[in-house]
């Protein structure tokens, strides 16, 4: 079951990202990839990730994709225009992913051996665990993290103000 | 051991050329003169009292003021010595030096660069004093050199002349030539003696007599390199007539007395080295034979007095040299000395002449001035009766010597001697040919006024810095005093300089000689009874031949003037010779010059320098241009681009990682 | 039972999807939200990664999911700032064509 479950969501994963890819209008492309997010968010589920797949559907689908709609929508973006910027993305690009693909996927599946098996319900990483590290081990990153993110907020008030 | 303060002697002029150098300009006349002269007198009265002192001290006597160089097992000191040579070139150099100074005051009074012109001569006598009082090669080699500059200097003292500035060059150049043999001498004598000390080099040949030959006429014949050079003898003689450019004092002190003679004085010195070498002395020998004979020649037909003058020297210094290659250095020392006195006044009263015709120095333009200017006539018969060898005058008596010691000396002296009287008897003959243009008959000078009558600037070399216009011919006149002074100094010692030597033929005691033998060694020939008839003999026939030169000179310019022009028409192919000096200059200009200059310009200069080296920077400039130029292209500004090379290359990277092709692979 | 190996594989695949994106399109949102796809790819591998670590040690291991808290809030920030600017460059250029938005060029 463990396995249909990853099948199911992986492909649905896959799917939507080559949705993505294929579709020429941008609000599809965001819609495409809040799919990604909300498969990614289960197959967290599956590894046993609590905390971090209901982050990542707050967070991820909940929030930032949302932001791209809301921006899609303010900068009215329409359908894509078929230009010509550069050959070089194609020339040189395409091979650089493929081969990259090749070489992960290439390196995964001949050390799969050693990765093991993942088995459903084990090593359940509770909000607990993941606290005990964050506010002990590791409470300064944190902290700064929370001042990045003011300074996130500042910089995008900054920049996208209205100039007068 | 007493302490003559050796080191101030050089020093002292020194002095004098840095205040007049720097300071010189800022202040008045009279200051540049007080410099000047202490400057120049200062060092006249240390010799003078170390004469005083000379008979107590031990010498050689060194004073040692430091080490120099220090390098492994090779030393060089700053350190002077002292002995019979060196008080002998120190009376000569100061002596002649102070009197030539007094004279410039009154001959350059009305130059602009006068502060200059004495910086200069006391930068000459720091350099000149150096030389002399050396101990060791090297800093002998830095007062050769420093003469050597300062004769530059000197000679292209009226720089804004093209023909100076080029006169000087070539003195300059041609030196160079000679130092070139000086400094191989020098790296022989460290590779065989392991240092340059005059001292520690002699010792060592004295202690080692079965060293004859070989490396020690290598060294010796380098020496001889130089020397021509210095002293103006075949083959590097070639500056010294063009040297003449400079003023005449400058001629007198460093072209006549001083400068020329190092030469002389470096064979003397170094007498140890050429006394072990028979072939080194036949070469100095002939080579001083030739010149004198070949000067002598090319001295017949100059009409500039001073270029007559020059060619003398040049001819005379070919006697040194013939003395000092018959292994009698003494000899050549004694003539250097007696031709200091004759020829600086001869140089001295040619100046004398021409300021008195305002810059006039063609003798085809003077005549009649016996009358005009007496007491520079009477000092300069003083002096063309000693350089003709006239007996009892100084010339006589050291040329003599020399011929002497010719004659008696094995294989072939008798054909030097040979030589040698007939130069001797062109020597008169060209000297009283000189002495009859410029002071008897009727006066040319006015017709030569009128020809050039409005010229602004008059093409003679000797012209001070000021239009002709401007400076009025004046009326002939006679020097000043400041001017004659000297004259008459230096007249006495040519009378009377040669009796110092007077040889022992003719009933003297050769004091001279004796006083010289431990520092250049006896004579060759020592005297004897019989030898004594042998001199007589000789000095009769040499005085014989004086007066066969004086006579034709008398028959060709004083009673019938017309003869030189009709020989001169019957021979005009032997005459085109000698008055374009065998065309020599021309010669080394086709031969060395031209092709120097040819691989300077062509191959060095176009093909290695414009090519090679150039070529290289900008092969380097430019590939570095084009290569940024290719990797610039990357920077297009499309974002698009800038993703498919950073796939591109962090797919590499995961390779180059993943399969070890990193730093831990190549270092395996 | 799902070896941890082909959740690595969909990750990778994800990645060159994202970069696939990135070369095509040319739309600016489009092209960043490849970015965010990107960076996803990334967290299911930690998250992967930190299962597998896990597993190996005996007891449970948290700092790779720790990481992916981490990724997630720098990726949130950059998402706002990155937006913030394209509405700039949009107001200056009024245009969201990639290709268009070139004045760096050398």
């Amino acid at each position: 079951m463990h396995l249909a479950l990853f099948i199911i969501f992986a492909g649905l994963c896959v799917a939507g990202a080559l949705n993505l890819l294929l579709q020429r209008h941008p609000i599809n492309s965001a819609l495409s990839l809040i799919v990604v997010m909300s498969s990614l968010a289960v197959l967290y589920l599956l590894l046993g990730a609590e905390f971090l797949a209901a982050a990542q559907v707050i967070v991820y689908s909940g929030a930032i994709m949302v932001l791209f709609t809301f921006v899609i929508m303010l900068l009215n973006a329409g359908k894509e225009e078929r230009t010509h910027g550069s050959k070089l993305a194609y020339i040189a690009g395409f091979p650089g992913a493929a081969a990259l693909l090749g070489l992960l996927t290439y390196i995964f599946l001949s050390h799969s051996a050693a990765f093991g098996q993942a088995h459903l319900g084990e090593y359940l990483a509770t909000t607990g665990d993941l606290s005990r590290v964050l506010f002990r081990d590791l409470l300064l990153p944190f902290e700064v993290t929370s001042v990045l993110i003011l300074i996130a907020i500042l910089g995008a008030v900054a920049l996208a103000r209205k100039e007068h | 051991m007493t302490d003559l303060h050796l080191w101030l002697i050089p020093l002292v002029p020194l002095a004098g050329f840095l205040v007049n150098g720097l300071l010189g300009r800022k202040f008045s006349k009279a200051f540049v003169t007080t410099v000047a002269l202490v400057a120049s007198l200062i060092p006249l009265l240390q010799v003078a009292v170390i004469v005083t002192k000379f008979s107590s001290l031990a010498l050689p006597h060194i004073e040692n003021l430091g080490s120099w160089i220090q390098a492994g097992s090779f030393h060089a000191d700053f350190s002077f010595q002292l002995d019979q040579l060196t008080l002998v070139m120190l009376c000569v150099v100061t002596g002649v030096g102070f009197l030539i100074h007094i004279y410039s005051v009154g001959y350059m009074g009305e130059e602009d660069g006068y502060w200059r012109f004495f910086a200069y001569m006391n930068l000459f006598l720091f350099f000149m004093l150096t030389l002399v009082l050396a101990e060791n090669f090297l800093l002998m080699f830095v007062g050769w050199e420093g003469v050597g500059l300062a004769s530059y200097l000197l000679i292209g003292f009226y720089y804004t002349r093209d023909s100076a500035a080029n006169a000087g060059k070539k003195a300059f150049i041609v030196n160079r030539i000679g130092d070139f043999g000086v400094l191989l001498a020098m790296f022989l004598l460290i590779a065989h003696f392991g240092t340059v000390s005059f001292n520690e080099v002699f010792s060592q040949i004295a202690a080692h007599p079965a060293w004859q030959g070989g490396f020690l006429t290598a060294i010796a014949l380098f020496i001889v390199l130089g020397a021509t050079g210095k002293s103006a003898q075949i083959p590097l003689y070639v500056w010294l007539p063009d040297a003449m450019e400079g003023p005449t004092p400058v001629s007198a002190l460093i072209h006549a007395a001083t400068m020329v003679t190092a030469g002389v004085y470096i064979i003397a010195r170094t007498h140890v080295i050429f006394d072990r070498s028979p072939y080194a002395l036949a070469v100095v020998a002939i080579i001083g034979v030739a010149t004198a004979l070949f000067a002598a020649t090319i001295g017949l037909v100059q009409t500039d007095i001073k270029r007559v003058l020059a060619y003398s020297t040049i001819s005379q210094l070919g006697y040194m040299f013939l003395g000092c290659g018959v292994a009698a250095y003494s000899a050549g020392i004694f003539h250097l000395v007696t031709h200091a006195f004759f020829k600086a006044l001869l140089f001295l009263a040619a100046g004398s002449v021409i300021h008195a015709l305002s810059g006039e120095q063609d003798m085809r333009s003077m005549g009649g001035l016996r009358r005009k200017i007496p007491i520079t006539f009477w000092t300069m018969t003083a002096a063309v009766l000693a350089i003709s060898g006239f007996p009892p005058l100084a010339g006589f008596v050291s040329k003599d010597e020399i011929l002497y010691q010719t004659f008696i000396a094995p294989n072939g002296g008798k054909i030097l001697w040979a030589i040698g009287l007939l130069t001797a008897g062109l020597t008169s003959f060209y000297m009283f040919r000189l002495w009859y243009l410029t002071f008897f008959g009727e006066s040319r000078t006015e017709a030569s006024e009128e020809s050039d009558h409005g010229a602004p600037v008059h093409a003679r070399s000797d012209t001070k810095l000021v239009l002709e216009a401007e400076h009025e011919a004046h009326p002939v006149h006679e020097s000043p005093w400041i001017m004659l002074g000297p004259l008459v100094i230096l007249a006495i010692l040519s009378v009377i300089g040669g009796w110092l030597g007077w040889p022992e033929g003719l009933g003297g005691s050769n004091w001279f000689a004796r006083f010289l033998e431990p520092a250049v060694g006896v004579l060759p020939a020592p005297s004897s009874p019989e030898s004594h008839l042998t001199e007589l003999v000789l000095a009769l026939v040499s005085t014989f031949v004086a007066a066969a030169g004086w006579l034709a000179a008398h028959i060709m310019y004083y009673v019938r003037p017309e003869l030189p022009a009709r020989l001169t028409g019957q021979f005009p192919a032997r005459y085109a010779l000698l008055k374009n000096k065998y065309w020599v200059d021309e010669i080394y200009a086709a031969l060395i010059v031209a092709p120097v200059l040819f691989v300077a310009r062509w191959i060095l200069g176009v093909l290695i320098d414009r090519g090679l080296i150039d070529g290289g920077s900008l092969t380097a400039g430019y590939s570095a241009q084009g290569l940024g130029a290719l990797v610039a292209r990357i920077q297009s500004g499309n974002i698009r681009s800038y993703a498919g090379w950073l796939a591109l290359f962090a797919a590499a990277l995961l390779a180059a990682s993943y399969f070890g092709w990193t730093t831990h692979f190549f270092l395996q | 039972m799902v070896p941890i190996a082909y959740y690595l594989v969909l990750s990778a695949v994800l990645f060159s999807i994202g970069v696939a994106a990135f070369l095509i399109k040319r739309n600016i949102i489009t092209v960043f939200m490849s970015i965010e796809l990107m960076l996803n790819a990334v967290n299911l591998a930690f998250i992967a990664f930190s299962r597998q670590w896990s597993q190996v040690s005996g007891h449970l291991q948290v700092n790779g999911q720790i990481f992916v808290f981490f990724v997630m809030v720098v990726a949130a920030a950059e998402a706002a700032v990155g937006l913030a600017i394209i509405i700039a460059v949009f107001r200056a250029r009024n245009t969201l064509n990639v290709d268009q938005i070139d004045l760096m060029k050398l």
